[in-house]
């Protein structure tokens, strides 16, 4: 059994109360103004969506393509059950909360079956189809209000509820990866036939990885609800799904302090520089394919190991 | 094969179109009418989806021959369809060039980018993971999309017809040039591409280095120039495929190859991703369904009949309809 307080969990600890002692001065004391106050729930909704992203990416090794279907699976299973029920706030919040997770993670389930069955650019496929396939079916329905949108959802959401859940989301998705099952999922990234005959259960965590994410995807779509006030099935297109990528692919595949760290400055870069909002979807792409050349390139990897180590002889000198 | 079971297909709508013509004359119940109104329709729409099934076939040719030769699901294809489409619409209206020496310049066009992108982008990647090529893949077909959305705007363009046929009516149904270049057009290709793989030095160094990279270098095939112009072809297909989208819809904007791209790679691997029969098969058979469902169904809800069918046949039988099985060595 490990120890649970050490120097470093108490550091992170404080790390947490201060920023958010940080946001809550800065937002009650009227230093940011409405507009960016505005931008803190979903900079918080996107870390959740990155941090679960990057389990499927990252940890997997699999690209999923429909983050944003089962993001939407669960802001409509959540917003439905709080518009549909006259409970006391404390207990619906995290009821639907808890629901649109759910119901997320059982589509997880369902698309993660077949998936077991692939690989690779079969499954980015599926997944894909997936995402296309509930955005539609929701623009059909009745009861998701179709392409009009879903109204009159309560936005009973704020930034300090967007900020626990992100919280929570790190912390589990970051012990779920060194555990036991964690080493189970990187092994079945780095390689599937070794891990195999290791004796790993390849589909149990595949699903697991699969289920976890979609899970936390539909959570953040809960709160993304919230926070709006409005559901539209345009808003979790593939375009999303992409972004959400970019942000795992910018932070760093397997890191998790990365796609926080991506989360924000994506979620928060268009807002601060108005005149780049045209150039977007292009820095995306070019953020995407650099990237992608950079890692596989020796010698930034060798530049890269050597940040790490210079970072980590500091981080021992400290101790 | 398919050849000869087209043809029994043709000749039976023929002389079914030619009997039905007489029939017409002859029977005045209210209901035997109907119901042939209703049969000219499902004829009517099963042409549609051969117009639209032989575009997503031939697109789908790309794919199938770039994914057997770099092993790579190319996700700009879709993209290049739409710079096709965009050099022709240039080419024609403001260059005011003749059709057919526009079509050669955008195909031109297209097959030298597909050879820069290959250079730049996926060369690089072709020791890293399938995961990291499919992400630069993604990334370049955003890269098209936002640069075409830069120069040309949002704002969808109207593309004359390259075309320029009279639309054949047979017994009812009305065949336009468009429908009839494009099923003719593709199974040219198709027998075009299947005798160049068999027949010449290129082609077979293509299938060597399908085979094996490694075996086929030993070989002393150039494996670069191999691939090289394996993505030169498939791009050089995907512009004849943007040329025919356009000339059957009339308009062109940055998003216009997207989803064409996306369901052309549900059609190969419906057909089975590697083979080129199979590809045929797929993008015929996912355009009727597509049409069918348009017009019967819902027009909301035929993308997602579309995506259901692949999500199935990858259940059923994951290496698609035509496909040959893999074996993964250890």
């Amino acid at each position: 059994m490990k120890k649970v307080i050490t120097k470093r969990n108490i550091m992170v600890a404080l790390l947490v109360i201060a920023v958010y002692a940080a946001l809550f001065f800065l937002v009650n004391m009227k230093v940011l103004n409405r507009h960016y106050r505005s931008l803190l729930a979903p900079v918080g909704i996107n870390v959740i969506l990155a941090v679960s992203l990057n389990l499927t990416v990252g940890f997997l090794g699999e690209l999923n393509l429909g983050h944003g279907g089962f993001m939407s699976i669960g802001a409509y299973a959540g917003c439905l059950f709080t518009i549909y029920t006259d409970l006391p706030l404390a207990i619906q919040f995290p009821l639907a909360l808890i629901i649109g997770g759910a119901v997320a993670a059982i589509f997880g389930i369902l698309i993660g079956i077949p998936a077991l069955r692939l690989q690779g650019d079969y499954l980015a496929i599926v997944t894909l189809a997936f995402g296309e396939i509930v955005r539609s079916v929701l623009t059909n329905m009745k009861v998701t209000g179709g392409a009009g949108g879903l109204k009159g959802i309560g936005k009973s959401t704020n930034y300090t509820i967007v900020y626990i859940v992100a919280i929570i989301t790190i912390l589990i998705i970051s012990n779920l990866v060194k555990s036991r099952h964690g080493r189970g999922i990187c092994s079945i990234r780095d390689n599937i036939i070794a891990s195999e005959s290791l004796g790993v259960n390849v589909i149990f965590h595949k699903l697991l990885a699969f289920v976890v994410a979609a899970f936390f995807a539909g959570m953040a779509g809960v709160l993304y609800g919230q926070n709006l006030g409005i559901l539209k099935p345009d808003a979790f297109d593939f375009n999303k799904s992409i972004e959400i990528l970019v942000m795992v692919v910018l932070g760093g595949m397997g890191n998790l302090t990365g796609s926080v760290i991506a989360a924000v400055v994506i979620t928060l870069l268009p807002e601060i520089l108005r005149g780049f909002s045209d150039y977007r979807m292009l820095a995306y792409a070019i953020v995407l394919i650099t990237m992608m050349i950079w890692n596989a390139n020796p010698r930034f990897a060798m530049v890269k190991n050597n940040v790490y180590s210079w970072l980590h002889r500091k981080r021992g000198n400290a101790r | 094969m398919q050849y000869q079971s087209k043809i029994w297909v043709y000749g039976g709508l023929v002389l079914f179109f030619l009997w039905n013509r007489d029939i017409n004359k002859r029977v005045n119940s209210t209901k035997v009418k109907e119901l042939i109104i209703l049969i000219m329709e499902v004829i009517a729409q099963f042409m549609n989806g051969l117009n639209l099934g032989s575009i997503y076939a031939l697109i789908a040719l790309g794919y199938t021959m770039v994914y057997g030769i770099a092993k790579m699901l190319n996700f700009a294809h879709g993209d290049i369809i739409m710079v096709g489409a965009y050099t022709l619409s240039i080419a024609m209206s403001f260059l005011s060039l003749p059709a057919p020496v526009a079509i050669f310049i955008s195909m031109a066009v297209c097959a030298l980018l597909g050879i820069v992108i290959e250079r730049i982008a996926y060369k690089p990647l072709r020791m890293s993971s399938p995961l990291a090529v499919l992400i630069t893949a993604i990334g370049v077909s955003y890269f098209l999309q936002s640069v075409a959305l830069l120069i040309f705007g949002s704002q969808q363009r109207k593309v004359e017809s390259a075309v320029n046929l009279p639309s054949l009516l047979i017994g009812g149904v009305e065949i336009t040039g468009e429908a009839m270049v494009t099923l003719g057009v593709t199974i040219f290709i198709m027998a075009a591409l299947t005798s160049f793989m068999k027949y010449t030095k290129t082609g077979m160094a293509m299938l060597a280095v399908a085979e094996d990279k490694g075996a086929a270098q030993l070989m002393g095939i150039n494996v670069n120039k191999t691939i090289s112009v394996t993505f030169g072809i498939g791009s050089a297909l995907a512009a004849v495929a943007g040329v025919l989208l356009t000339s059957s819809y009339g308009f062109v904007g940055p998003y216009t190859g997207s989803m064409p791209g996306i369901k052309a790679f549900v059609a190969a691997v419906l057909g089975g991703i590697g083979s080129v029969p199979g590809a045929m098969v797929g993008g015929l058979l996912l355009g009727i369904i597509e049409s069918l469902s348009k017009a019967y169904i819902s027009t909301e809800l035929a993308d997602a009949i579309v995506f259901g069918v692949l999500i199935l046949v990858l259940l059923v039988k994951p290496t698609g309809l035509l496909g040959k099985k893999r074996i993964d060595k250890v």
